[in-house]
């Protein structure tokens, strides 16, 4: 009997291995392209000497691009895995947390946060979370019992809750007159710029470690794909897994949120990319969503800083023109 | 220990509905148990009382000779596998990705599959003939493959019992048959104990070494198909005229439904 399944290690090590290599490639371009110009060569140079801060670009390399790359990263691997998770567990491919409106209950958490005047950690981190678990919480008891299994009424919660979170931070600004209103503006279309590089370290500190903790119950997430009952009955505990996945999915979505605003459609476009490549098993998927993911979003990040001759698109426009159509082509497959 | 599972003084209400009321049985190890009564009779929620899925209130169910609630998830699942009616199918996991997953009871938390894990599953997928599946996706498959597929899963599972809800239910004749005979291979073959909920009362008297009739959540009749197939407890079960007279093909009940417009030429 031919089997083609490869062993899970020698598939993970190569998913891994050739998506590593994209990263890097995209840390390269995200430092090199920039609005004040491409800098292959200076980029290449300090790769290869590790001279860094020695002219203007390597200070614009290192000090501005090389920070929002980071951050891009994070970003991109965080909103990935949240899609995945959201996915997974409520076994619904059309979940996502800005779908949900996860994202948006956040963003009304921090928006409090920072018209309260607070720093951005833990005051407005906090505030975020708080809010975002709020609306995981009205979501879960909106489209609870039966219908939860059903794909609609999962999705159109998600969309009220939306528009409610979507109304309250519309009122929240309009309270707003002073300079702080740009700020928040700016931030609510998805901000990558304007973080220094401890900010991007404290925001490493708090996802990692999530990251390792999604991994560990990649398996479970596989199994509990397979119905609640199913998956009881071969030994998950769901209970503990879905509290643990949910609470820490909220807290990776509240700590990007917080950091750079809702940035959408990225936990849709990623999971679904890497299923239709490698399949549907959730350990390969999760290093596949963490690498990907971070390549993902500083190419968005790259094109959101080079498309417009001054300025910059937020990303979080980027994002949604990509996703927004990959949402509608979904919902129109699942719906045969 | 002679019996797979042995239930006392099973009581169990959703909120103030009762759903089962003073069950009382136990099933011999290596024997073939199907449970069988009308819609809502509590079939179902019994079947998920067995396998740990819903906690009964006291330890009224030992399962190998131990209360299902001293056991951890993993380790009954390493004794007890379940497989459930409607068995979603949203994401495309391939057969042989499926039928591995039933090992993860013997596996570490990330499920990392070892050489003897592939051939466990390999011997799973051969003993229910789905063989050519293998690198197909489940939802690609017609509902009896599919129900082969969840089969060779549990078998996969290596446990000493398998429970099945309804494992027959909208599927052709020819593999509702295939079905029941895997059943009993397995149970002749392996030694497994196999317990069914079942809605065909034929099938049921063509396979079963003992049965369970259960009837607005309470025990109706248990035992031999003979003695609890029969025309007076049938018709006050499910509350409809019918026939019992012996099979031609073996010695058991076979039961035969009449038509309203039948029913002066049998009102015997």
């Amino acid at each position: 009997m031919n089997i083609n399944s490869p062993f899970l290690l020698k598939k993970m090590f190569f998913v891994c291995m050739i998506l590593m290599g994209a990263l890097v490639l995209s840390v390269f371009l995200g430092l090199s392209m920039g609005s004040s110009g491409y800098e292959f060569n200076a980029v290449l140079k300090s790769f290869l000497t590790g001279d860094v801060f020695h002219s203007k670009t390597d200070t614009i390399i290192w000090h501005i691009r090389f920070p929002r790359v980071l951050l891009s990263i994070l970003v991109g691997a965080a909103l990935s895995l949240g899609g995945l998770v959201f996915q997974a567990l409520l076994r619904n491919p059309l979940a996502e947390p800005y779908i949900l409106g996860i994202s948006g209950g956040s963003a009304i958490g921090a928006i409090l946060g920072i018209l309260a005047g607070f720093s951005y950690f833990p005051g407005i981190g906090l505030f975020s979370f708080v809010g975002s678990m709020t609306t995981l919480a009205l979501i879960l008891i909106l489209s609870t019992g039966h219908s939860i299994l059903k794909k609609d009424s999962l999705i159109l919660s998600g969309v009220m809750v939306n528009a409610f979170c979507g109304a309250i931070t519309m009122f929240l600004i309009s309270l707003t007159l002073d300079s702080r209103l740009h700020n928040v503006m700016f931030w609510l279309m998805g901000d990558l710029s304007n973080l220094d590089i401890h900010q991007v370290l404290i925001l490493a500190v708090v996802l990692l470690p999530c990251f390792i903790v999604i991994f560990v119950f990649s398996h479970s997430m596989n199994l509990m794909m397979l119905g609640k009952d199913s998956a009881q009955s071969m030994g998950v505990n769901i209970k503990f897994v879905t509290l643990i996945l949910l609470g820490i999915t909220s807290l990776m979505v509240s700590a990007t949120v917080s950091t750079c605003g809702p940035i959408g459609f990225v936990g849709l476009v990623i999971p679904h990319l890497f299923r239709l490549i490698i399949g549907q098993d959730n350990r390969v998927l999760v290093p596949a969503c963490i690498l990907g993911g971070g390549s993902y979003m500083i190419l968005c990040d790259i094109l959101s800083r080079t498309l417009p001759e001054h300025g910059e698109i937020p990303p979080g426009v980027i994002t949604a023109i990509i996703g927004a159509p990959l949402f509608i082509l979904l919902l129109i497959k699942t719906r045969r | 220990m002679r019996s797979a599972i042995q239930i006392k003084d099973l009581h169990f209400s959703y909120k103030d509905l009762t759903v089962l009321k003073n069950i009382s049985f136990s099933i011999k190890k290596e024997s073939f148990y199907i449970i069988i009564g009308p819609n809502g009779s509590g079939k179902t929620t019994l079947l998920k009382l067995i396998s740990g899925i819903i906690n009964p209130e006291h330890d009224s169910i030992h399962v190998l000779g131990k209360s299902v609630l001293n056991y951890s998830r993993k380790t009954l699942a390493r004794k007890l596998a379940f497989v459930q009616q409607n068995q979603p199918v949203d994401f495309s996991f391939t057969v042989f990705e499926l039928v591995l997953m039933g090992r993860s009871p013997h596996m570490g938390m990330l499920g990392v599959e070892k050489e003897k894990d592939i051939d466990i599953a390999t011997q799973a997928i051969s003993f229910t003939a789905v063989d050519h599946l293998v690198d197909r996706k489940l939802d690609q498959l017609s509902g009896g493959e599919q129900q082969r597929v969840f089969l060779a899963r549990a078998i996969c599972q290596e446990p000493e019992i398998i429970l099945l809800d309804e494992p027959t239910a909208s599927l052709d004749l020819s593999h509702q048959i295939r079905i029941m005979d895997l059943m009993r291979k397995l149970m002749d073959e392996k030694g497994i104990t196999v317990v069914m909920v079942s809605h065909d009362v034929n099938l049921a008297a063509m396979y079963a070494d003992e049965l369970l009739l259960l009837s607005k959540g309470r025990m109706m009749k248990k035992g031999k198909p003979d003695k609890v197939l029969t025309f007076q407890t049938l018709e006050k079960a499910y509350d409809c005229k019918l026939l019992v007279d012996e099979s031609p093909v073996g010695n058991f009940p076979r039961i035969t439904l009449v038509p309203h417009r039948f029913l002066k030429d049998t009102n015997q």
